[in-house]
């Protein structure tokens, strides 16, 4: 197998030499190589040692990103209860980055995010509306959890009695799951509101998105 | 009435526009002895560009680089290879698709020039040919034309690799599986060499996993490697850090050839067997620390009983602040003290409150 090796080593030089940049540069091209390396079985981004790692440099691309991804939710885990949108991350991670990095997109994101979970530190991804919420905690969210963000989505909050007609659900399973989300800091609760207490996500306040990170935020992020 | 905008930034204003099967002639309306004409064959392509908020609707005209023999105009040269037709009132619809079917006929090529419309000698006056900017239209026009060859080229070239990969996958299956039915013929030394042909690949290696695990010669040289980096780190937080926190500290030191994930979990694991300082744990709840081997996480919990009880009670936030932890590891530290009984747990909406456990030490 090893002569093998070495020839299979001499192809991706060669293609590292003449596309290597096409891969840095252009996000699309890097969905079709990494959707085409999970079709015949390939991690790429499985050792920094792979070869694919070491010629293509997609490794350092994506394991940078972690970093930056990791920091980016504890800075901003006393807000959202580790509770993040896709759309939010990918923003902050920008601003993080700067203006001269290299172009990140969301599918970049959630590949970076499927390898860290390996790390045993709660990072998740939850499909809500037509997005996701990141998790970067611990916390456990069931299938229960999960259903109520998604109905939460829409319009950031939700109540019991949204959550009995929509889901069909008894009060006490209702409150159990919102409880839960409390507890996490996940959700905050607004007693306040007209009619019946709402229930809000951080995650999902639209006007929270472009508030930078504070220097104090910054300070948690590296511990 | 229209105005036409040369490139090198003079604009001639106020004028009218023909087209012929030759040329397209633009005259002067005020003064009808300034009159420009360009020859359809020097033009490359046209194109629109719709009205905006305070724009005109215009077409833009590329041409060819100016020839040698090319008649006196308004500039010997220019840096610019377009023109553009500006159409203060109207007509550019109509212009345009008359101007393409000129274009697409090319009738000039089939009849002779002719009689040429005379045009004043004056220096105003002559054939032009507008250069430069096409120049720069067309650079970009080529320029995406290559990039999108080159990402054809570049599909074309990871498919083609993708093959030869897909072979190398097969390959590892058939030779997996003879080591599987030869246990106890491979040797040690083969199976790990195959184990670190498979890392190179990125092939997940599910037979060989059981007996020795994930680890290669690789993961023990980073597992002695990791020893060294992180005594220090270690030593100043309290001899326990997280496993993601660790991930962070050395890809940010190393700057390249970073680590993955699984790199840095299957040293990790092996940091046990290598009789190494530091050692991989894994609580109750997934999270993943790395201790120094000095470091004893039940002792610990006995001096966070008693911040907790000089306290009265504390949030893991509170301890985490207070003894100067990620909250993440203050956390799981209350948790340990809960499971061994020292604490106990008030679960409320505003938050995770631990206790003295009180049923212990008071019965």
């Amino acid at each position: 197998m090893s002569k093998q090796l070495d020839m299979f080593k001499t192809n991706l030089e060669e293609f590292a030499s003449k596309h290597k940049q096409e891969i840095r540069k252009n996000p699309e091209f890097r969905v079709q190589f990494q959707d085409m390396c999970a079709t015949i079985g390939v991690d790429p981004l499985a050792s920094g040692k792979g070869f694919w790692s070491e010629m293509l440099g997609v490794g350092d691309f994506y394991y940078e990103l972690g970093v930056q991804i990791i920091e980016v939710c504890l800075a901003l885990k006393h807000r959202n209860g580790g509770l993040i949108t896709l759309e939010e991350l990918h923003q902050q991670v920008l601003k993080g980055r700067g203006k001269f990095a290299q172009d990140v997109s969301q599918d970049d994101l959630l590949r970076a995010i499927k390898k860290l979970k390996v790390l045993g530190n709660g990072f998740g991804i939850i499909p809500v509306g037509g997005t996701y919420l990141i998790q970067s905690v611990p916390a456990e969210l069931n299938m229960d959890h999960t259903v109520v963000l998604q109905l939460a989505e829409k319009k950031g909050y939700v109540t019991v009695s949204e959550i009995r007609s929509s889901l069909k659900w008894e009060t006490e399973r209702a409150k159990q799951v919102l409880e839960h989300l409390l507890k996490e800091g996940m959700a905050w609760l607004d007693t306040q509101a007209a009619g019946e207490p709402q229930y809000w996500l951080p995650a999902l306040f639209t006007e929270l998105y472009s508030q930078d990170i504070t220097p104090e935020e910054a300070k948690e992020a590296i511990p | 009435h229209r105005s036409v905008l040369w490139g090198s930034g003079v604009k001639f204003d106020s004028g009218v526009l023909l087209l012929s099967t030759h040329r397209l002639i633009w005259r002067d309306q005020k003064n009808h002895e300034c009159c420009i004409a360009i020859p359809l064959s020097q033009i490359v392509f046209i194109e629109e560009q719709a009205a905006g908020i305070g724009k005109s609707a215009k077409i833009v005209v590329h041409l060819h680089p100016a020839s040698s023999n090319k008649e006196p105009g308004p500039f010997q040269s220019s840096k610019y290879s377009y023109i553009k037709l500006s159409f203060k009132e109207h007509g550019q619809i109509e212009f345009y698709r008359r101007l393409s079917e000129e274009m697409t006929q090319r009738r000039w090529e089939n009849m002779p020039a002719g009689q040429t419309i005379q045009v004043n000698k004056d220096p105003q006056a002559g054939r032009i040919r507008a250069v430069g900017i096409v120049g720069i239209e067309r650079k970009l026009e080529e320029k995406r034309k290559e990039t999108d060859k080159n990402i054809s080229e570049a599909f074309e070239d990871l498919s083609k690799l993708m093959e030869k990969a897909k072979e190398m996958v097969e390959l590892s299956k058939s030779i997996a599986n003879k080591i599987k039915e030869k246990q106890g013929d491979i040797t040690e030394d083969e199976t790990i060499r195959f184990k670190s042909y498979l890392l190179s690949m990125g092939i997940a290696n599910p037979v060989t996993r059981e007996t020795y695990g994930s680890g290669t010669h690789y993961h023990m040289q980073l597992a002695k490697q990791l020893a060294g980096i992180l005594q220090t780190p270690l030593e100043e937080r309290g001899g326990i850090m997280s496993l993601t926190e660790v991930y962070c500290l050395v890809n940010r030191a190393r700057g390249l050839e970073l680590l993955s994930p699984e790199d840095l979990v299957n040293a990790c694991k092996m940091l046990e067997s290598l009789k190494l300082p530091l050692r991989l744990r894994i609580f109750d709840s997934g999270v993943m620390v790395i201790e120094l081997q000095s470091h004893n996480e039940e002792e610990m919990v006995a001096s966070a009983l008693e911040t907790v009880s000089e306290k009265g009670s504390l949030t893991a936030d509170e301890f985490a602040k207070l003894v100067g932890m990620s909250v993440l590891l203050a956390k799981e530290r209350l948790l340990l003290a809960e499971k061994m009984g020292h604490l106990c747990r008030d679960d409320s909406v505003e938050g995770l409150r631990f206790y003295p456990n009180l049923f212990l030490t008071q019965s």
